[in-house]
């Protein structure tokens, strides 16, 4: 019988030394913290995405109570929670947010398997950098999308996948929080976060070629050529033409439509619209977002990423 | 253009080699092992080695098509062949069907494709299968049939084999014993008792030597291995004769079979030479140790398996000679 | 035997053409010169459309330092200055030229005299670097770094010889091999030529011995030119790998990147380059034609080719036989370091060293299996990384982690690929990891 409270003695023993061991150091090295973070990060969504710029979730909560500290939110954004989680943070930390419209991941190509005819088959890994480094990938555009999936890999939400069909990426914006992932990852630029817009409507430019008219006409059946006919149509000057290729500014747009019509390649694409009566809808006058998008940045830095190859 | 020319990334050409080269390429190192199981055990070789192999792959089969989906069934490959064949050899002669296939499904199922299947398990799955065998079914898989008996399988005579001689003068301090050991030459054949591929060293030499000449391994493991328990075991000896001399401890046992076959696995062994040198010093020190002082009189398996649960460590620490990179 | 100590494979050599005699190729109709042959800047063009060019007549002048000028390897007038797609699949800048006639420019000596160092003994080092700078000859091996970059030592630094790379251990191509073999002397009174531009006593040649014919003959006529050593070694490939060939001849290793082989005291160039220096300095001759091998097991008559440059591909193939049925991949250079071309109205370029046809069966790569860790990879690469470890972290972007294992130090010759029995695409990977890490690096250093 005393075998067992032998036992039973030393194994107290041996715990209750342990726990003073353990107590006497989470006392001693005891990391101060701002109990807030701790709060901020309970109302973040947990993707650790990333999306947000800041190393996890934890990490954006840092930075939020850092940036309450300095006296404003402005600029601290979680894309995955979007305007209700940043509220909740700014109740937390008693500040206010301004609203920031909600946006979407867009595809800006249409070079299907029929618009756009594949000139050679690719064989070896499937990532779009490797299929970069071959040359312009399967197909002759030196622009459009690649097809292998880079941006479906990079989507932590499973918003993106590949259409077997046209070999293009789809987004699922039910799915999508726009935390950019994509736009990040994509070799080509082709992704671009863009306001969602009322209803979700919006206007995009599905393509992104620069070539001259000509050559990008040559690769692609539904390539801007850059013909300028959606800069003429336009009421609103929301079309701009640069490197031979429109660009729909969402803060000017007013979805009216017009630039889909006039649009000879139809590569200007509408989105979420309704199904078009025979007669054209009078526009829809929409509130628009207050963060412009900055095309000209977008496109030098996507020029230097084709040169460089 | 009418056809559309195929664009890849360099190199363009491949040497050539193949899994399945290196898989079938052990199993036909096997084969002098294999026949030399078929002379010493005759029909309980055989039904053994076919009742494992059988169900190693039937396993592989299974698990890979209704467990896990994989559309591609990797029992073309020849691994799952290979560690049919390497438990096979490490079972008694005499071992009853159903525990076979026991070890084969611990092996395959718990050993290789709980992990990923081929190429992600951590330990040798034969091994794994093996040891599992060995705890849970110590007496069976501890009577070995003595040689010779060719038509016997369940009802063969067994007796002691050389390792247990060993232990016996170790626990006894009687170096006496010792000479109840057959001589060298017959150890060398396989003249003794023992599992299925442990007996004659002979053999597996045979197979190494052609493993080597085709490049399938590198000399750096089983090498290793055997010099380590040499030296080690040789000092042992002269420190107390009661101890195993070191002729007798390389080729009695398991030893040969799993310095040249089971170590040596790839997918469980180190990747860079220096690494597997450690690994098989590792090995040949364990082996001899638990021989010599631990409860088993065999230690190849525990010592395979608890150096392949090093191999990462390894790996992280030793990396290869870097061209132009001077050591600091 | 040299030869360099880590790693190393040995592909199968199909050396179809080592027994053909070189030829002339026809002279295209239409010459189309792009602006990027070579590292560097690219080139400016000085021509505009309806000028008339002679062999040799300047058609784009370098563009800084690094930069090389291009000459017109044929005459005619300027159709147009625009932009081709060139071998990167890419539309770039070029210039494209009718062909009439084939009229030389009047200062190229065209004589097959040999002219000696003896000849010439006026020739500074510096009238050399000037004279190979103007001629824009540019690495013929295929890496196309300006040639007179590398002929000037950076300040602080000397070279003690120079390596010469005979070795060509790509597969299939012999170009190096039949120039060593028909125009011995010319490479040699180049090969002094550099010696005496970077000023050093002693040139090696490392030949591989799968060419004795070519180390016989250049042993006999060596022995005529002070201080050239002919070093046979052993056919091991990459062994033409800059840094492999230096550690195979002198037994120096050079420093992991950025280091270069100026800092172990060597210059390395090759003999095609030795030979268009020859012609650049002793016959005034602007870098206008270069050896190609066109070759390929579907192709009906493989043979290497004095080919001028902006010929394009297609008309190379057409003259060997013309485009096999089965071809399933044409490549530009050797099967090991090569580019699949996309395109075969690319031209042929400075550094175009080899056009090479794959059957259809040739050209799949095999199914894809797990790896299975057996080390083969390791045991193959010639600067000592572990490709499994690169590939597989790449794959997962772990950019530290391959970084911190020296993937920048990959010189992509794919000795990992070949020796891979799973046939995993490694090198696609370690690719994506080695551009990756680099712009990381060039980042941090742009913030610093």
């Amino acid at each position: 019988m005393h075998l067992i409270w032998i036992a039973v003695l030393i194994l107290g023993a041996v715990g209750l030394i342990s726990a003073l061991v353990l107590f006497v150091a989470s006392r001693k090295f005891a990391v101060e913290e701002d109990p807030r973070i701790g709060e901020v990060s309970e109302v973040l969504p947990q993707a650790n995405c990333g999306g947000c710029g800041y190393p996890g979730c934890s990490g954006f909560a840092g930075a939020c109570v850092k940036a309450a500290n300095a006296g404003s939110l402005d600029g601290m954004l979680c894309p995955v929670g979007g305007q209700p989680v940043m509220e909740r943070v700014a109740s937390i930390l008693g500040m206010s947010v301004t609203a920031v419209a909600p946006k979407v991941a867009v595809v800006r190509c249409n070079g299907s398997c029929a618009n756009r005819p594949r000139v050679v088959s690719y064989d070896g890994v499937k990532s779009c950098r490797a299929a970069l480094m071959t040359g312009t990938g399967e197909t002759a555009c030196a622009f459009g999308c690649l097809g292998c999936g880079d941006c479906v890999a990079s989507c932590q939400f499973g918003a993106i996948s590949i259409n077997p069909e046209t070999g293009l990426p789809v987004v699922d914006e039910e799915k999508c929080t726009a935390c950019g992932a994509c736009a990040k990852t994509c070799p080509r630029k082709i992704i671009e976060l863009r306001p969602k817009g009322p209803k979700g409507r919006r206007m995009v430019v599905t393509c992104v070629n620069r070539d001259k008219g000509a050559v990008a006409n040559k690769v692609c059946q539904a390539s801007c050529i850059g013909c300028g006919k959606c800069v003429k149509t336009c009421p609103f000057e929301a079309i701009t033409l640069m490197n031979n290729l429109a660009y729909i500014d969402p803060e000017k747009c007013r979805l009216c439509r017009k630039c889909e019509e006039a649009c000879p390649k139809g590569a200007i694409h509408a989105i979420n619209f309704p199904p078009r009566k025979p007669k054209a809808e009078p526009a829809v006058a929409a509130p628009v977002s207050e963060k412009p998008e900055q095309p000209a940045a977008e496109k030098t830095a996507a020029s230097s990423n084709v040169e460089s190859n | 253009m009418a056809k559309k020319l195929i664009v890849s990334l360099s190199p363009h050409v491949h040497g050539g080699d193949s899994v399945q080269r290196n898989m079938y390429g052990v199993c036909v190192a096997l084969i002098p092992t294999l026949l030399a199981s078929l002379i010493f055990f005759g029909l309980g070789a055989a039904i053994v080695l076919a009742t494992s192999v059988l169900s190693c792959v039937f396993f592989e089969w299974a698990i890979s098509r209704f467990l896990l989906h994989k559309e591609q069934l990797t029992i073309t490959d020849g691994s799952a062949v290979l560690t049919g064949l390497l438990l096979g050899f490490n079972l008694p002669s005499n071992l009853p069907v159903w525990i076979i296939i026991i070890g084969a499904l611990v092996a395959i199922g718990v050993g290789k494709m709980t992990f990923g299947g081929l190429g992600c398990n951590p330990f040798n799955p034969a091994l794994v299968g093996r040891v599992f065998l060995l705890v849970s079914f110590p007496v069976q898989m501890t009577t070995w049939p003595l040689p010779g008996q060719l038509t016997s399988y369940l009802d063969a005579q067994t007796g002691a084999t050389p390792l247990a001689v060993m232990k016996e003068a170790v626990k006894t301090g009687d170096t006496s014993v010792l000479e109840k050991l057959p001589n060298a030459f017959d150890m060398l054949l396989g003249q003794m008792g023992g599992s299925l591929g442990e007996v004659s060293a002979l053999a597996i030499l045979i197979g190494l030597v052609y493993m080597l000449m085709r490049k399938i391994i590198t000399w750096h493991i089983p090498v290793s291995i055997l010099l380590t328990v040499l030296v080690f075991s040789g000092l042992l000896h002269l420190y107390n004769p009661a101890y195993a001399d070191p002729v007798n401890t390389l080729l009695s046992g398991g030893l040969l079979l799993g310095a040249c076959f089971m170590a040596t696995d790839y997918v469980t062994s180190p990747m860079t030479p220096r690494g597997q040198i450690i690994y098989g010093i590792g090995i040949g020190a364990i082996t001899v140790i638990i021989r010599t002082f631990g409860a088993y009189p065999e230690g190849m398996s525990f010592a395979i398996l608890i150096m392949n649960a090093f191999t990462p460590l390894i790996n992280t620490y030793n990396k290869p000679k870097r061209y132009g990179r001077v050591a600091k | 035997m040299k030869t360099f100590k880590i790693g190393g494979v040995h592909p199968a050599e199909n050396k179809l053409t080592a027994e053909v005699p070189s030829r002339p190729a026809a002279i295209p109709a239409q010459a189309v010169f792009s602006m990027y042959q070579h590292i560097g800047s690219p080139a400016k063009p000085v021509v505009k459309k309806g000028d008339v060019v002679k062999v040799g007549t300047l058609l784009a002048e370098a563009d800084g330092f690094v930069s090389a000028p291009i000459y017109s390897s044929v005459s005619g007038t300027v159709s147009k200055v625009d932009a081709i797609v060139d071998a990167s699949g890419y539309r770039r800048p070029a210039i494209i030229v009718d062909v009439q006639g084939d009229e030389w420019e009047e200062e190229i000596d065209r004589s097959a005299d040999l002219v000696t160092l003896a000849d010439r003994p006026e020739l500074t080092s510096e009238d050399i670097v000037a004279q190979v700078k103007k001629a824009g000859i540019v690495g013929m091996g295929g890496a196309t770094f300006p040639t007179h970059v590398k002929l000037t030592p950076p300040p602080g630094s000397k070279a003690d010889c120079v390596v010469i790379n005979g070795v060509e251990c790509e597969p299939y191509l012999t170009a190096d091999h039949r120039l060593m073999l028909e125009k011995t002397d010319e490479v040699l009174v180049g090969i002094s030529l550099i010696m005496k531009a970077v000023k050093v006593e002693k040139a090696y040649v490392g030949i591989e011995n799968n060419k004795p014919d070519a180390i016989a003959r250049m042993q006999e006529k060596a022995s005529r030119y002070p201080g050239i050593e002919i070093v046979p070694l052993k056919v091991k490939y990459p062994q033409g790998g800059e840094k492999q060939l230096i550690q195979a001849i002198t037994g120096r290793e050079v420093p992991p990147p950025p280091g270069l082989p100026i800092q172990v005291g060597v210059v390395v160039q090759n003999v095609g380059t030795a030979f268009a220096i020859y012609e650049a300095v002793m016959k005034n001759k602007p870098l206008v034609e270069r050896m190609i091998t066109v070759t390929g097991k579907p192709l009906a008559r493989p043979a290497n080719l004095w080919t001028r440059i902006g010929t394009p591909m297609k008309a190379l193939i057409d003259e060997c036989g013309g485009m096999p049925e089965d071809c399933g991949k044409v490549i530009g250079g050797g099967p090991m370091m090569g580019k699949a071309l996309m395109n075969l109205d690319v031209p042929v370029c400075k550094g175009s060293s080899g056009l090479l046809l794959m059957n259809d069966k040739e050209s799949r790569r095999a199914a894809i299996q797990p790896c299975i860790r057996c080390a083969k990879c390791v045991g193959a690469c010639p600067m000592g990384l572990e490709p499994y470890l690169l590939a597989t972290a790449s794959a997962f972007k772990k950019w530290d982690v391959v970084e911190a294992n020296d993937i920048v130090s990959c010189i992509e010759c794919g000795s990992c690929q070949f020796t891979c029995p799973s046939n995993r695409p490694m090198l696609d990977n370690i690719r994506i990891g080695k551009s990756t890490v680099m712009a990381l690096i060039r980042a941090r250093n742009a913030k610093k």
